[in-house]
């Protein structure tokens, strides 16, 4: 197979179109302790959850935007004008036919129904607040792997989700994540028995269509004894005036020797804030691998983490971030060791362009009595332009003896005698700027499976046009 | 037939005029070689022919087949059929040799026309057995962590790839072996033929053993001094340059 199919193609305008909706349950805008008790009666939810999510509301309401860090960008979200909830309904359809017109035509439009008769072993989409849609294939299903969204999870399976939600990402780990806590709706919630290796992957499709709208999907996959399981998520918005938010939490726990892989790619408008918290709990000799595709986006603010709690635990982070002209990805990664003999990989390339600018922030943790315990991480940036901008802030803190670390960090320009060269061989600017992307990323693309490997490569095109003045 | 004319070109780099008056006139068919003393303006000849941003042209012009191509971008002058084998070609990390190649091609079809693999395959391994380049070279990103020698022998296979109308040698010899000069020079004599003008540009006159100039042209401060068969070349080789400077030219670099 040759190498240019490898490359991932998305394309950046896809999403970008909008069918009207009209909507049954809709919270109105602004947030206070009503909207709490308007999406729990909607969606039938137990005490304790109406519970949790005021607690949550407090804690949001209590914590101070983390701007002292990060993006004073963040100060331009407005709280009082977003729509927490919007849905046409509370039970996802399980065939295609049965999803409203606008709806089932959006999903087409970005090619789901498509891409679950060709690959997957499942499919979630998400419009606005709820799922739409909502299937397993038979076989995965009589596997024992349930895979329905996190109100259908905790009312159903209240045994298993109850054990782990909210436990891997406690509701006042951050600002946001108290935010989704508070407001959550929609998200996966997995379970994969143990020994079960689901062949293909679960996907889950993200979909954004109402203007002011705030999506607070709540993910929480389980993969017990010696399981494995793959699932991805893709995302889409329309370009609206006004600003978006994404706020989503993504917990995951790989029991001992289970293997969970949790592929991203993010496209959204350049309208949405995308503010969201992964972290995934690997037991011994479990391994989580978060592989993470950032393009789209006004802000990005994402860090998915790997705590490693068990002996020989695996934790990986495989990330590409592209920051094209306004917009600003804040990305990295987590690693927290916490048993012998954990191993951790971080690699983290990331691409400015314009006015663009990529920021790398890592933090790997091994305490002074662990033993045996490896990190490696590799952080490159290019950039295209001269004001673009990258900033590399790795915190790595690896106490005691008998652990080892690695740190490597490279940032590289696209040359103009490399652009020249290029030139000279017959490519347009953009093209040749394309090129040179296509291959500093490269060697990651190989990591994403096949189907999504469609994708990158056009979407970096269509970058590069737009930043050839 | 066609002509790469140059008429008396001007250029610049910052204040400091590089070519001072070049006129230059080179049919399809035949090979032209320029000598000339370091620092005399050979190679800011060819990366002005291929449109190198950072020089400036303050007179005189420069014709495809009666065309100005002046106002061209270089990737347009590239489809239009002029190539330059750099002296020093850039890396492109994380991009193979095979890939390259391709977009290359591509980007010389029209839009929507895709480029047949299999034949591009077939072609490419053709002109790598003429070069003597393993296959596994096809996988490597284009000239990174090549030898000297590798750089030269992979520019001479984008030019028998694309196949120019016209094509720019700049230093090709220059950190080659004597086996990879011969391989290298085979791989540009099986390029010659009717369709195809050559200038090759060198230092010395050995490359010239084996590539076999129609012309040879004499490049002294920014101008052609003097033209004529290869047996020039021989007495550029025997009594240097000094003979073919000017007056005022030896003085200056004195």
């Amino acid at each position: 197979m040759s190498e240019a199919q490898t490359q991932l193609e998305i394309d950046r305008e896809k999403g970008n179109f909008r069918y009207d909706v009209d909507y049954e349950f809709d919270a109105g805008t602004g947030l206070t302790e009503k909207t709490i008790d308007y999406i729990c009666d909607v969606k039938g939810e137990p005490d304790w959850i109406r519970e949790f999510r005021k607690e949550a509301l407090k804690k949001f309401e209590a914590k101070p935007m983390p701007t002292h860090w990060a993006s004073v960008d963040l100060e331009n979200i407005v709280f009082d004008n977003i729509r927490y909830y919007l849905s046409q309904g509370q039970k996802p359809k399980r065939t295609w036919e049965e999803v409203p017109d606008e709806v089932k035509k959006t999903f087409e439009r970005l090619g789901i129904p498509e891409q679950e008769r060709k690959f997957l072993a499942g499919v979630e989409a998400q419009f606005d607040s709820e799922a739409a849609y909502s299937n397993i294939k038979e076989a995965v299903g009589k596997q024992g792997v349930i895979f329905v969204g996190s109100t259908e999870g905790l009312k159903e399976h209240p045994e298993i989700f109850r054990k782990w939600f909210g436990k891997v990402i406690p509701t006042g780990d951050n600002k946001f994540s108290a935010l989704n806590s508070a407001v959550f709706s929609g998200g996966s919630f997995i379970y994969v028995p143990p020994g079960v290796k689901v062949s293909h992957p679960l996907q889950a499709y993200f979909r954004i269509n109402a203007e002011n709208f705030g999506q607070f999907e709540r993910t929480l996959i389980i993969a017990d004894e010696g399981s494995e399981v793959t699932y991805m998520e893709g995302c889409t918005a329309p370009k609206f005036d006004t600003a978006t938010l994404h706020s989503a939490v993504v917990e995951l726990v790989a029991l001992k020797g289970a293997k969970i892989q949790y592929i991203t790619v993010q496209n959204w408008s350049n309208n949405v804030f995308n503010l969201v918290t992964k972290r995934g709990l690997a037991m011994e000799d479990a391994e989580v691998k978060w592989i993470d595709c950032n393009i789209g986006s006004r802000l990005t603010m994402k860090y998915p983490g790997v705590v490693m709690k068990g002996r020989r635990a695996r934790g990986e982070v495989i990330s590409i971030a592209l920051a094209g002209d306004g917009q600003h990805q804040d990305t990295g990664a987590k690693m927290i060791h916490a048993a012998d003999e954990t191993t951790s990989n971080i690699v983290s390339k990331s691409i400015s362009i314009g006015t663009g600018r990529a920021t790398y922030r890592g933090l790997v943790n091994v305490p002074r009595h662990l033993k045996g315990c490896k990190n490696n991480t590799e952080c490159d940036a290019l950039l295209i332009n001269t004001n673009s901008r990258t900033d590399t802030y790795p915190a790595i803190t690896v106490r005691g003896t008998g652990n080892a670390c690695q740190h490597e960090a490279s940032v590289s320009q696209v040359s103009e005698e490399q652009i020249f060269f290029m030139q000279q061989r017959g490519l347009t600017e953009a093209q040749a700027m394309s090129l040179s992307v296509n291959g500093f990323v490269n060697d990651l693309v190989r990591e994403f499976p096949m189907e999504y490997s469609v994708e990158l490569k056009r979407l970096i095109d269509l970058e590069m046009e737009g930043s050839v003045g | 037939m066609k002509h790469l004319k140059i008429e008396d070109l001007h250029v610049s780099i910052g204040d400091r005029e590089i070519l001072r008056g070049l006129t230059l006139d080179l049919p399809t068919g035949q090979v032209h070689a320029i000598m000339g003393p370091n620092g005399s303006g050979k190679s800011t000849l060819a990366k002005v022919i291929a449109g190198h941003p950072d020089y400036t042209i303050t007179s005189g012009d420069i014709l495809f087949d009666g065309e100005s191509i002046l106002e061209m971008e270089p990737d347009v002058r590239a489809r239009k059929g002029i190539f330059l084998a750099f002296q020093y070609p850039s890396e492109i990390p994380g991009v193979t040799i095979a890939n390259f190649l391709r977009a290359a091609l591509q980007a010389r079809l029209p839009e929507g026309e895709e480029l047949e693999a299999t034949e591009y395959y077939a072609k490419l391994y053709e002109k790598m057995d003429l070069l003597e380049m393993p296959r596994t070279f096809t996988s490597r990103p284009v000239n990174v962590g090549f030898s000297g020698g590798e750089k030269k022998r992979c520019e001479i296979l984008q030019m028998a790839m694309l196949q120019p109308t016209f094509a720019l040698l700049d230093e090709t010899d220059s950190g080659l072996d004597i086996d990879a000069l011969k391989i290298v020079s085979h791989g540009v004599n099986s390029l010659r033929g009717p369709g195809v003008g050559m200038l090759v540009i060198t230092h010395y006159q050995r490359l010239l053993n084996y590539i076999v100039p129609d012309v040879v042209h004499v490049m002294v401060n920014g101008r052609i001094v003097e033209s004529g068969t290869k047996e020039l070349a021989l007495k550029l080789e025997a009594e240097g340059y000094d003979w073919a400077q000017e007056p005022e030219a030896v003085e200056a670099n004195a």
